[in-house]
């Protein structure tokens, strides 16, 4: 009979900061805490009383790394509140803006944080010779996302061009056809390591339900909120099919659908659209998407390396056959209302809900975000991993097994902990 | 050359955006950087992080809790230069947020402040230790951060 305490401190190469304590009891786990323990910022109480004319900006700096999300989020919000329908053009930039994080993002993940695990090294600096090429295909596929970025939307970290009601400057045609190469390079680098999520072993499997906003066009942006058990809900009522949870031991809040436990990001995605992938990427994706739908939190992996193929493929059909042109903002009175942002991130469901006063302040703000949808489920994995291990692993081999896990989840600490407003008691 | 300069980066109170920045800018650096620069402290990059010795830290974020306050001081104890890097560092600004809360909204976050050790008051970094260089930002700018790493490998005869 087996009576362990597993405690990490600090797990690395993830965004944010965030341990975890584990304690077995003759054999059954008994506690698992994983403890987001980055310091909270207050957004929530932040924003009230902010204008939305620069609402968007602020809310950016939740996140560094999709700051952007959080800015077309909210902007969606407050478009939707305010009754405004953007033109096409502008959608198509979102869109652009959207594939650009999508691309850098995840390849930041999918190389710099969980490659080293498939590869059991410590870190992509440990590469051997042999291995160093995916060091520099990710810098290839990273700059790429970047400079779609940097064109149309000002910059791939804290992006000013988006704003409401439109785009405060469109990109050239001429600046958006000179990423094409970058594309078409980072498409070509890409599949090397979609073999390797592909053959790799690993298995953290578990029934659980997935959810995710599902669209015609799988851009990230439109669509409705869909689940594995075939429910269908309007965006705009997400909210009201959550169950907030408290957790006292973590700085943040977690999150049920339905009452259940559930698991948002690309493997959702994937898992429950991978007919609305771009054409391109279903023919030369198709080995990869046989995969899919999954239950294996591993192959969040391999569906966001898709989601970069995606990404690229339509970012190149809308470089191709659109004519961006100049355009002004739509123009708009502020009035007292309320509205609904709903978008996937690339961790997964984003949410905002503003409640903008006559003047254009911030009454309240309420903002789910992925990483915290997804924490109680983390820790039922995290369970169901120690439990089947305990026998057959030492504690650094599960500890690390454990990291693993929460890798793979691509968890963020720093938009997980920003929006508490909890009563504890 | 023998000597690589041992560099250190840590993120404190912040949106981490400077971080990303600096993982950003290794697609443009990293084959010259690596044959100079020795990554000892890069938790966004590995596991096995050590804090000691360091020829520069780099340091993101303001400094919202005690615990945050002696691990800066420890890593001011182990590295030659420190840098403050990006807003939240030099001004404290958006981390420090809080500090102009009216007493409302003071009110309602006064809990979870006293249930999560935090700070009464978020500080920046030269409030907390003795900074040596700054690269400003919200995130920060990418040649201002070059020229500051250029200049430290300089200062520390690394060619």
């Amino acid at each position: 009979m087996k009576d362990v305490n597993i405690g990490i401190q600090d797990i690395s190469k993830i965004e944010g900061h965030a341990s975890l304590e584990i304690k077995v009891r003759n054999n059954e786990v008994t506690k698992v805490q994983l403890m987001f323990t980055e310091n909270k910022r207050f957004f929530t109480q932040a924003i009230r009383g902010r204008s939305i004319d620069v609402l968007s900006q602020s809310v950016a700096r939740i996140c560094g790394t999709c700051s952007i999300a959080h800015s077309l989020c909210c902007i969606e919000a407050i478009e939707n509140a305010m009754g405004l329908v953007v033109s096409q053009q502008t959608q198509l930039l979102k869109k652009l803006t959207m594939y650009g994080l999508m691309i850098r993002d995840h390849a930041l993940h999918i190389y710099l944080f969980s490659l080293p695990d498939v590869f059991n090294k410590d870190s992509v600096l440990d590469f051997t010779p042999e291995q160093s090429h995916f060091l520099h295909d990710s810098f290839d596929i990273k700059r790429a996302g970047n400079k779609l970025s940097t064109v149309v939307a000002g910059r791939a970290v804290h992006a000013p061009f988006p704003q409401v009601g439109g785009y405060a400057q469109v990109p050239t045609n001429k600046d958006l056809k000179a990423i094409i190469p970058d594309l078409k390079l980072a498409r070509e680098k890409l599949f090397g390591v979609l073999d390797e999520y592909y053959d790799c072993p690993v298995n953290y499997s578990r029934s659980t339900d997935f959810v995710a906003l599902v669209g015609k066009e799988f851009d990230f942006l439109e669509g409705e909120i869909m689940n594995t058990r075939g429910l269908c809900i309007p965006e705009k009522n997400y909210f009201e099919h959550l169950n907030k949870t408290v957790l006292p031991y973590s700085q943040a809040v977690g999150y049920k659908f339905e009452g259940d436990t559930y698991m948002v990001g690309a493997l959702a995605r994937i898992n429950l659209n991978k007919k609305g992938l771009h054409k391109d990427t279903r023919r030369d994706a198709k080995k990869y998407l046989r995969v899919f739908p999954s239950q294996n939190i591993f192959h969040n992996n391999l569906a966001q390396g898709i989601e970069i193929l995606h990404s690229i493929d339509h970012a190149l059909e809308i470089i191709d056959t659109i004519d961006f042109k100049p355009e002004p903002k739509l123009v708009f009175e502020k009035k007292a209302c309320e509205g609904v942002g709903v978008i996937e991130a690339p961790r997964g469901t984003l949410f905002y809900h503003l409640d903008i006063d006559a003047k254009g302040m911030v009454k309240e703000g309420n903002i789910v975000v992925p990483t915290q949808q997804n924490q109680i489920n983390m820790e039922l994995d995290i369970k169901n991993l120690v439990q089947n291990t305990i026998d057959k692993l030492s504690k650094e081999q599960i500890k690390y097994e454990i990291e693993k896990l929460i890798r793979a989840y691509d968890p963020c600490i720093s938009c997980a902990t920003h929006f508490l407003k909890v009563n504890w008691t | 050359m023998t000597h690589k300069l041992a560099l250190g980066w840590f993120s404190f109170s912040c949106c981490e955006d400077s971080s990303i920045i600096f993982t950003e800018m290794l697609n443009d650096h990293f084959d010259e950087w690596s044959k100079v620069i020795d990554f000892q402290h890069v938790r966004i990059l590995k596991k096995n992080n050590k804090i000691h010795n360091l020829d520069v830290a780099f340091v993101e974020g303001a400094i919202a809790s005690e615990h945050d306050e002696m691990k800066l001081k420890e890593i001011r104890k182990n590295s030659k230069k420190l840098v403050a890097i990006g807003s939240c560092a030099i001004n404290g600004m958006p981390a420090a947020q809080r500090n102009t809360f009216d007493e409302g909204k003071m009110k309602e976050i006064e809990f979870l402040i006293e249930k999560f050790h935090q700070a009464k008051k978020v500080r920046t970094i030269e409030e907390v230790v003795k900074v040596d260089d700054r690269v400003m930002g919200c995130p920060m700018s990418e040649t201002a951060f070059l020229d500051v790493l250029n200049k430290t490998l300089k200062e520390f005869k690394i060619t």
